[in-house]
């Protein structure tokens, strides 16, 4: 079982403490490529969110007939079938679905932010903990990706939640300037999306500092990340 | 004698290890292969219906009475239209009377690889309409080849091709405007508006001189 504390410092550390995308700075490759917009951001997140409470569930079920020294190649495997399966699953059910997430899906291989959590987390905690932690760490990425997505969507178009009409047929993107908007093609480009991600960690450490200060203490050492991006 | 061997030799965990790795490897193949499997069906099914509808969007289903996802002719693989593998030709008639052919091509030189099309030809050398089935062009950039990511719902850019003929247009007004055609393109991204229309000039020049022999043999169809 979890505890009410347990669940809300899984919840704290997902969405904001230690934020995959501003924080941890992994899966960075995926965000370059999805945040043109924010309804990719959201849409590659859920999909993530999806492969990684089942990843960290099947690796924390399996987690004490996994020997430590191969722990890695069996986490591989274990993701990438379970990505794979999602996939076919998602094609043969949900196919309306499948088209709008789908395309996401096969992304997700690129985000080493699946396998970390597997390893620093699942590895070591109990199914539900676990499920928990990827639900999160999700959500966190969600938040994150959707922000710079609209931010670069307004800076890059002038247009709020394009390409929504893909999920939602009836509804249509938002103009939130005039469509004589010459367009900002930077914040389109990756390097536009590596100065906006620059722009919101720079806003979380001072929002830290700020709090820090607030209660008096000293502002949180930042966490060191591991080595995949 | 009596005390076993409590230490396993590094062989022994070697083979250890490598053996349930190996077992590890067999349950998740076995659930890939499970699932895919029972997937595959229902995955085809909607592949058709997907065809059926991305047909619609180049040829309108009142200009032909046929069952157009049967009469179809297998095409060979033609290095002349990027195509590697071989393909289905689908031909539209009204009254037994030869309408369009809808077929694939590919434009091996796109920003980011290949951009697969399928286009509609009709008998008289028109094109009736293209449409993009697969690409990888920069999302944001070239991407409005694909009419939902066009920001022009109107007229997205697309659609441009439909009505052309070689009868009427000169093989030089294919070409995007800025080289002297008379296609559209964005700033910006040219590189990917230029290999479609290549691939599209390239695919109704084909489909004009085969025209006869492909709508041929009405009967023979499978």
């Amino acid at each position: 079982m979890i505890t009410r504390d347990e669940f809300r410092t899984i919840a704290g550390n997902g969405v904001w403490k230690q934020n995959t995308s501003i924080v941890q700075i992994l899966g960075l490759c995926p965000l370059l490529a999805v945040t043109t917009n924010a309804v990719n951001g959201i849409m590659l997140s859920l999909a993530t969110i999806l492969v990684m409470a089942i990843s960290n569930l099947a690796v924390a079920s399996l987690r004490n007939f996994i020997p430590h020294e191969i722990r890695i190649p069996v986490f591989i495997l274990i993701v990438a079938a379970l990505v794979t399966v999602v996939d076919l699953l998602f094609n043969a059910n949900l196919h309306e679905l499948y088209l709008v997430l789908g395309i996401f899906i096969p992304l997700i291989v690129t985000n080493c932010i699946v396998l970390a959590r597997v390893e620093a987390f699942a590895a070591k905690n109990p199914p539900l903990q676990s499920t928990f932690d990827g639900i999160f760490m999700g959500v966190g990425m969600l938040w994150t990706l959707a922000l710079l997505g609209a931010m670069r969507e307004f800076l890059g178009s002038g247009t709020l939640l394009g390409g929504i009409d893909m999920v939602f047929p009836s509804l249509h993107p938002i103009r939130l300037l005039p469509e004589s908007y010459p367009g900002f093609l930077l914040a389109l480009l990756p390097p536009g999306a590596f100065i906006l991600l620059g722009c919101m960690i720079a806003w979380k450490n001072w929002m830290d500092a700020r709090a820090a200060q607030r209660a008096n203490r000293q502002p949180p050492a930042p966490v060191a990340t591991a080595g995949c991006h | 004698m009596t005390a076993a061997p409590k230490e396993i030799s590094a062989t022994g965990m070697a083979a250890r290890t490598a053996a349930i790795l190996f077992v590890f490897v067999i349950i998740f193949t076995g659930l890939l292969s499970g699932a895919y499997l029972w997937t595959k069906p229902a995955i085809e099914a909607s592949a058709a219906e997907e065809k059926m509808k991305l047909v619609d969007e180049v040829l309108p289903r009142a200009e032909y009475d046929n069952a157009l996802l049967e009469d179809t002719a297998t095409l060979p693989p033609m290095p002349e239209l990027g195509l590697a593998d071989a393909t289905t030709l689908y031909r539209a008639r009204k009254d037994g009377q030869p309408v369009a052919l809808v077929f694939e091509t590919v434009a091996p030189d796109g920003y980011a690889g290949k951009i697969k099309l399928i286009v509609a030809v009709r008998a008289d050398g028109q094109v009736a309409g293209v449409r993009v089935t697969q690409h990888k062009e920069t999302p944001g950039l070239g991407d409005y080849i694909e009419p939902r990511k066009d920001k022009n719902k109107d007229h997205p850019w697309i659609t441009q091709y439909t009505g052309l003929s070689l009868a009427r247009n000169p093989e030089g007004e294919w070409k995007v405007k800025k080289d002297g055609g008379r296609l559209d393109y964005h700033a910006g991204a040219t590189v990917t508006p230029r290999a479609v229309s290549k691939a599209v000039l390239k695919a109704v020049k084909w489909a004009e001189a085969n025209r006869n022999q492909l709508f041929a043999n009405a009967g023979a169809t499978k």
